[in-house]
């Protein structure tokens, strides 16, 4: 959870100046904040539970490509506008829909942790509904831009609902949902709204995988860490 | 099917008829508490009204400033003319009788 915040927190925050409005770009540098925020939470309690003395800055800042579980739909790149509202808006329902589960753990940190953070959640969710619609049933430019963006994207959706040994564990523990079980609920609701947007899901059913688990994660992250990371690498320790 | 791009909304058009290459504008008003009413927080501009809603979130309500938004495109205002200051204000300069202000009112009533 801690590393899909951390990952799309700052791919957003790659947005902070540069957006299409005055009003995008601070909604845009916002999302960021949240997702940070929930990150320092997430991180937090994965440094406590570990007991290497590690912390949150530490997880975050002097980790590799190889040590980061986060989907591969977030470290996607930027792209256009339209393209990262839709790399957002296929995350956020599932984000949404994961955090909804996660406010019923059996372990009350993760309950607490996702308790704050589903509020956040629900608003970006709705945010990036509006604009999925607002530009895929909008003018014949912005529908095309919205439909590749969907065509590039779909690919990476279906890691968010596979289960490795890990997810079962937790299920049995009734600390997280198994990831399988959220599939139903979020097609429902993305096709819901892609439809609004007069937007056609692929049919093709591959998906891209190997984030979560580390084995495979695109070369755009280790850019985005090189970006992230270098002023903690080269000056280890500095507090500001 | 709804066409987002088809409905133009008060203020996507210049005075002349010609889009806008700018969103509108919308007015932003906010209630900080139950039972007090909206206060006009500024402008934003937002291509429909639940976008503009939402930037209100954004740029107007991030410190728990209220309870409640409303939105208003700028162009359905209609605001005084600067040059009218003079009837519209100043006619009422020489009436004190008109103002409240001469009563006692006890402390524990508070604000009125």
């Amino acid at each position: 959870m801690g590393d899909n915040t951390l990952v799309l927190g700052h791919r957003l925050s790659e947005w902070c100046g540069l957006g299409p409005a005055l009003e995008e770009d601070i909604a845009l540098a916002n999302t960021a904040l949240d997702l940070i925020g929930q990150t320092q939470m997430w991180l937090g309690l994965a440094a406590e539970v570990e007991e290497q003395g590690r912390d949150a800055d530490d997880l975050a800042m002097l980790r590799d490509v190889w040590d980061f579980r986060n989907l591969l739909l977030v470290e996607r790149p930027n792209g256009d506008f339209g393209l990262t509202m839709m790399r957002s808006f296929l995350f956020d329902h599932w984000h949404h829909a994961m955090l909804s589960r996660l406010t019923a753990s059996s372990d009350e940190r993760v309950a607490a942790i996702a308790a704050k953070a589903v509020k956040e959640v629900s608003y970006h969710a709705e945010r990036s509904a509006e604009m999925v619609i607002g530009l895929g049933d909008g003018t014949e430019e912005s529908h095309r831009r919205m439909r590749a963006a969907l065509d590039t994207l779909w690919p990476y959706t279906g890691e968010m609902f596979v289960n490795d040994d890990v997810d079962e564990r937790l299920a049995r523990a009734g600390i997280a949902p198994l990831p399988t079980d959220l599939r139903g609920g979020w097609e429902e609701t993305v096709r819901d709204i892609l439809a609004r947007a007069t937007l056609t899901v692929p049919e093709e059913g591959f998906a891209h995988a190997g984030g979560r688990s580390g084995a495979r994660h695109s070369e755009h992250l280790g850019h985005m860490l090189t970006q992230m990371q270098w002023l903690q690498r080269a000056y280890p320790g500095a507090t500001w | 099917m709804s066409n987002h791009a088809a409905q133009p909304y008060p203020g996507t058009e210049t005075p002349d008829g010609t889009p806008r290459r700018e969103w509108p504008l919308w007015e932003v008003f906010i209630r900080g508490q139950h039972g007090m009413s909206h206060r006009h927080v500024g402008s934003l501009h937002a291509p429909d009204a639940e976008k503009a809603m939402l930037n209100a979130r954004d740029v107007y309500t991030r410190r728990h400033e209220g309870v409640s938004i409303w939105v208003v495109p700028s162009a359905q205002i209609t605001a005084s003319n600067p040059s009218n200051k003079g009837p519209l204000f100043e006619a009422a300069d020489s009436k004190p009788y008109r103002h409240p202000t001469f009563f006692d009112i006890p402390k524990d009533v508070g604000a009125m």
